[in-house]
């Protein structure tokens, strides 16, 4: 197994999976400027796959292009977070997904500029460009919703709840991390933990948010093993492809 | 900018059609002024066009891609490369003052000069329309990725500012 290729491809799932979610916004959104910005913002994510996913393509040495990777996989291929399939549900739900993902990318991009992959960096660069304003949006939201009215309280502190679980898997480091960490071609989790714990758990205390203890983790994205909603969000995604081969615009 | 002085005249001529491609969003600016344009090499028969995206989002480049290879093909040139060079990352820095002044006629208020990302510098955004300083920010997305929406306090209007990047 190539491992640059699998550490690459997972990044760039991530990135497509949680940019498919996040569109699925467009035109639904709360109010105008809100319902552009979730559009712009899954755009970047939209963006920055197809740059991850052809590189991962470059790796992998079968000819298979960025479409080829984002279209015509199965389920158990996919290896991105579970967080970032989950159903958009409400806007309190969006939002703190969002944000926890954001300041997760925020760290990401930010060491992968140290990366001893030269495209890596070069799309890292790009990335944290965007993901900079996207944590800002999300975290800005994240306490304007959570220390708003009591619903508003009520539903970041439900969603919260739900989501928290899942963080887990984003930190957890198998042969892949392990590969990359020792390559110098990504940072280790534990470090990535570090930093998203500072800032995420600071932000949640301003937020008058609590973070749930002793909760189960789920995980299994990264393996294949998917939520429920993934077959369902992979059905549409991929409906063009699957059903005209080869069609182009 | 950032193109070398040692070029070839018959690259020269190719940058020189090169200046008619807009961008899609903004037909009065050219990906030249824009500062997507980076590089034209000529090798043999071949023609190579090395462009950077705004945004790694941005439907505009694909769009841009093809009108580069359009304009090339309606002058005579057949065989062009059009290729996507990522590092180092666009900035709004690159964008030429021809560039900031198109803008300006476009009802877009040109980027304030940053070199980085922070949105907390200080800026100094003028409408576009009136001129006063005295500006409030709507939101920070605005009708494409590379812009905000703010309003300007004096003359009420609202107008799209060209975000920092």
């Amino acid at each position: 197994m190539n491992k640059e290729f699998q550490y690459v491809l997972r990044m760039g799932d991530n990135a497509l999976i949680l940019g498919q979610r996040m569109s699925e916004w467009c035109g639904h959104s709360p109010f105008l400027e809100e319902d552009i910005a979730m559009a712009n913002c899954a755009l970047d994510h939209v963006g920055r796959a197809r740059m991850l996913l052809t590189h991962a393509g470059v790796l992998e040495q079968k000819g298979r292009t960025e479409d080829d990777l984002a279209f015509l996989r199965d389920e158990r291929e996919f290896g991105n977070f579970l967080m970032c399939e989950l159903p958009t549900g409400d806007y309190a739900f969006t939002m703190i997904r969002q944000y926890l993902l954001d300041a997760y990318h925020f760290y990401l991009y930010t060491e992968l500029q140290k990366s001893s992959n030269n495209v890596l960096v070069a799309i890292a660069a790009k990335a944290l460009k965007e993901t900079t304003y996207h944590v800002r949006r999300s975290g800005d939201w994240v306490i304007k919703l959570g220390d708003g009215s009591e619903e508003s309280n009520q539903r970041m502190q439900g969603a919260l709840d739900e989501v928290w679980s899942y963080t887990g898997e984003l930190f957890i480091a198998d042969e892949v991390d392990d590969f990359a960490s020792a390559e110098g071609i990504g940072p280790t989790t534990g470090l990535l933990r570090e930093y998203w714990e500072a800032e995420v758990l600071e932000k949640l205390r301003t937020a008058k948010l609590t973070v749930p203890n002793e909760v189960w983790l789920i995980t299994g994205g990264r393996d294949g093993i998917h939520t429920e909603s993934m077959g369902s969000l992979l059905s549409e995604m991929q409906f063009l492809q699957r059903s005209y081969p080869g069609l182009e615009w | 900018m950032l193109f070398s002085e040692q070029r070839k005249p018959c690259e020269k001529a190719i940058i020189r059609l090169l200046e008619r491609v807009c961008d899609p969003e903004i037909p009065t600016l050219s990906i030249k002024d824009l500062g997507v344009l980076r590089d034209v090499y000529v090798k043999n028969d071949q023609i190579e066009v090395v462009i950077t995206p705004t945004y790694s989002g941005c439907p505009a480049m694909t769009v841009i891609e093809a009108d580069i290879v359009e304009c090339l093909r309606s002058n005579g040139y057949g065989n062009v490369v059009v290729t996507t060079l990522l590092a180092p990352a666009w900035t709004t820095d690159w964008l030429s003052s021809k560039g900031r002044e198109t803008l300006k006629e476009a009802g877009i208020a040109p980027p304030s000069a940053c070199g980085n990302t922070g949105a907390t510098v200080k800026k100094n955004i003028e409408c576009p329309l009136c001129s006063s300083k005295s500006v409030a920010l709507l939101s920070e997305f605005g009708t494409t990725a590379c812009k905000s929406l703010y309003r300007c306090n004096k003359c009420l209007e609202p107008f799209d500012y060209f975000k920092c990047h």
